[in-house]
């Protein structure tokens, strides 16, 4: 069976839309030579008209795309960093998320925006290390986290087809995942599906995007003793609240593990609407990053800012423990 | 007596009046508070917003700005829907979810008025590459002001639509103010200067006179659909009235009276009106009034959206958000 990388996934899953959809465009810095590679063999598969090499222009791109997206195309863009989001919040939150509603439904705004590094990357420091997804899932914004290649291929594929505009961060520490997989078998993610990568009955351990595997490896860690039950909520917003529920149900015990900042961070969210309407037997917990944190350069005070392995197994066997 | 259907001084002159009537009742109703939130009078700038659309097909697109209802209803746009739209009704262009500074008719090609100063720009560049990708002749026609030139957005705009070529009329409205403050106090260098930097062809025009509008958009249009790529037209013009109508309130004072006189001289209204005969400008004085009477009774009339209603279209796939309570 073919040995997938997350980073080919995607690329396949843009190749593969583009295949079935002349409406398919690709925009962004160096796509052409594909520097990050998500986008490699796209520009020599479907020339200059469909893949598109912009100059350092965010702010004019990115509404450049809501306005071919609006004259009937679907554009993808892809940005080299995940802070360029900061760049292109007002592109973003207040034009093509606002267009559907404030235009009494008139027009639709179908534009991906793709983010194949988000997150810590290793050292690049402040301005190159954030994982702005509880932003946009906070205005509105559909916003998916793929942890998996096949969930990188399926949820990039349904963002391209989704009507609406579609944040997609691929964390840095995911896109050396790979997987065996039948590629025939590659297929769409629904939006707002979650899904158990493992099941328990002790505690549900809810993981955005890279923690997934971390969550699994903590899983195993404790499998003597505490049955853990993964939940990938997939994407953010929407949420499958009701998947939740469902695992809450068995479990009862909620820990939160998300690479975010702690204060309105979407694990704060997710604990808020469980305290609300699910069944919990115990106090939840989450592990996130710190209150406003920067990432600061030194790899060691970088890690420290990072959701951990240790913090995690502590918050689970606090949560149990607590029971 | 000339026939304004088919009289090109006589349709644009009543495109002038249709705009100076639209506004004059809009700012009534806001009076009245039938229209909340105000709006940003066009008042004195018509001959722009007649000028462009005479040069446009049916099938081109403009965006605009938070000044937009000149534009929308040179376009095509129904008046009446448009007065409905300002006063929040479901009869509306938007169906009362766009208000004044949003408002759009895909319908007859407007894209939408903007109310982030410069953010429209980008967006008119990108549907225009959409057409000539999709092989049409189809251009798109932008509206911004002189204020939105200091705007770091829009002159990205200008290096991706002059790199690439596409088939756009950047319209710069060129009112002499950006809120209070004037334009040579906000612009360094020139407006020309900043489409000379990136090769776009540029001139001044008229924004009082219709007809050189009219006829300068017409050659960019034809540079546009000939492949030539996008020209920029800076129309000067003054406005007669406020920036906001909460100035007729709050009066700030940043121009004198004696300036706005001089302004208000140079009228596209008279400019044009002198171009057609008495009886005509007359007859569509007559028609356009009564058109306007009709627009404000059918936005009066409409109803008001029903509140469960207030997040439908929030997602083109009617995706339905969580509620804030329950
Ligand atoms: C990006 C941005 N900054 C500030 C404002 C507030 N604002 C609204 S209109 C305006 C002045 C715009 O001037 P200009 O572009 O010359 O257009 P005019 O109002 O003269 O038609 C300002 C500052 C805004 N809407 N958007």
């Amino acid at each position: 069976m073919p040995n997938l990388s997350y980073l080919k996934a995607l690329n396949r899953a843009i190749g593969d839309e583009m295949d079935r959809d002349e409406a398919v465009c690709v925009f962004g810095e160096d796509v052409g030579v594909a520097v990050t590679h998500a986008t490699a063999g796209l520009l020599k598969r479907f020339g200059p008209d469909r893949v598109l090499d912009t100059p350092i222009s965010e702010q004019a791109f990115t509404s450049f795309a809501t306005g071919a997206a609006m004259a009937g195309l679907r554009p993808l863009i892809e940005f080299q960093i995940p802070a360029l989001l900061f760049l292109v919040f007002e592109q973003i939150a207040n034009q093509a998320h606002k267009f559907s509603l404030m235009t009494g439904g008139q027009t639709r705004v179908p534009v991906t925006y793709l983010l194949p590094g988000s997150g810590s990357r290793e050292s690049w420091a402040g301005q190159h290390s954030d994982h702005p997804y509880s932003l946009f899932a906070h205005v509105g914004v559909k916003t998916v986290v793929p942890a998996t290649p096949a969930d990188a291929y399926g949820l990039l594929a349904t963002a391209i087809r989704d009507d609406d505009p579609v944040v997609v961060f691929a964390p840095s520490g995911a896109l050396g995942v790979r997987e065996d997989l039948d590629l025939a078998r590659l297929a769409p993610v629904p939006l707002g599906v979650g899904r158990i990568h493992r099941s328990g009955t002790d505690v549900t351990v809810v993981a955005v995007g890279h923690l997934v595997h971390d969550a699994l490896a903590v899983a195993e860690e404790l499998a003597g003793s505490i049955s853990v039950e993964v939940f990938d909520p997939r994407s953010l917003f929407p949420f499958d609240w009701s998947g939740l529920a469902a695992s809450l149900e068995r479990t009862g015990r909620l820990v939160v593990v998300d690479d975010s900042n702690r204060t309105c961070g979407v694990g704060g969210e997710i604990i808020a609407t469980a305290a609300e309407e699910m069944r919990l037997i115990a106090p939840p917990r989450r592990v996130t990053r710190p209150d406003g944190a920067v990432l600061p350069f030194a790899r060691g005070l970088d890690l420290a800012c990072q959701p951990t392995r240790a913090q995690l197994r502590a918050a689970v066997e606090k949560a149990v423990g607590a029971g | 007596m000339a026939d304004p259907t088919t009289d090109p001084a006589a349709t644009l002159y009543r495109t002038v009046a249709l705009v100076r009537g639209f506004e004059q009742r809009a700012v009534e109703l806001v009076r009245a508070k039938v229209v909340l939130g105000g709006i940003h009078p066009y008042t004195g700038q018509e001959a722009i917003a007649a000028g462009t659309c005479a040069a446009l097909r049916p099938d081109d697109v403009i965006t605009s700005t938070h000044r937009g209802h000149g534009h929308v209803l040179a376009k095509g746009a129904d008046p009446a829907r448009t007065m409905a739209e300002l006063a929040g009704r479901t009869t509306g262009l938007n169906q009362g979810r766009g208000g004044s500074m949003h408002a759009a008719d895909f319908g007859v090609g407007v894209l939408g008025a903007n109310a982030v100063v410069g953010a429209a720009v980008p967006i008119a560049a990108g549907a225009a590459w959409a057409f000539r990708r999709a092989g049409s002749d189809r251009v798109a026609l932008t509206y911004f002001g002189d204020g939105a030139v200091s705007q770091g957005v829009v002159l990205e705009a200008f290096n991706l639509a002059a790199l690439w070529r596409v088939p756009l009329v950047l319209v710069c409205e060129n009112n002499g103010f950006a809120t209070t403050m004037r334009t040579a106090d906000t612009v360094a260098g020139s407006i020309l200067g900043r489409a000379a930097a990136f090769g776009i062809p540029a001139r001044t025009v008229d924004g009082t006179d219709p007809e050189a509008v009219r006829d300068a958009t017409a050659e960019a249009v034809a540079r546009a659909r000939a492949g030539d790529g996008p020209t920029l037209l800076e129309c000067t013009a003054y406005r007669f009235d406020a920036h906001h109508t909460w100035e007729h309130t709050a009066r700030p004072r940043y121009r004198t009276d004696a300036e706005i006189a001089a302004g208000r001289a140079r009228d596209p209204l008279e400019i044009q009106g002198a171009r057609i005969p008495a009886a005509t400008r007359a007859a569509i004085d007559a028609d356009v009034a009564e058109l306007l009477d009709r627009a404000v009774r059918f936005a009066c009339e409409g109803p008001h959206p029903d509140p469960a209603t207030a997040l439908d279209h929030l997602y083109a796939t009617g995706m339905r958000a969580r509620a804030g309570a329950n």
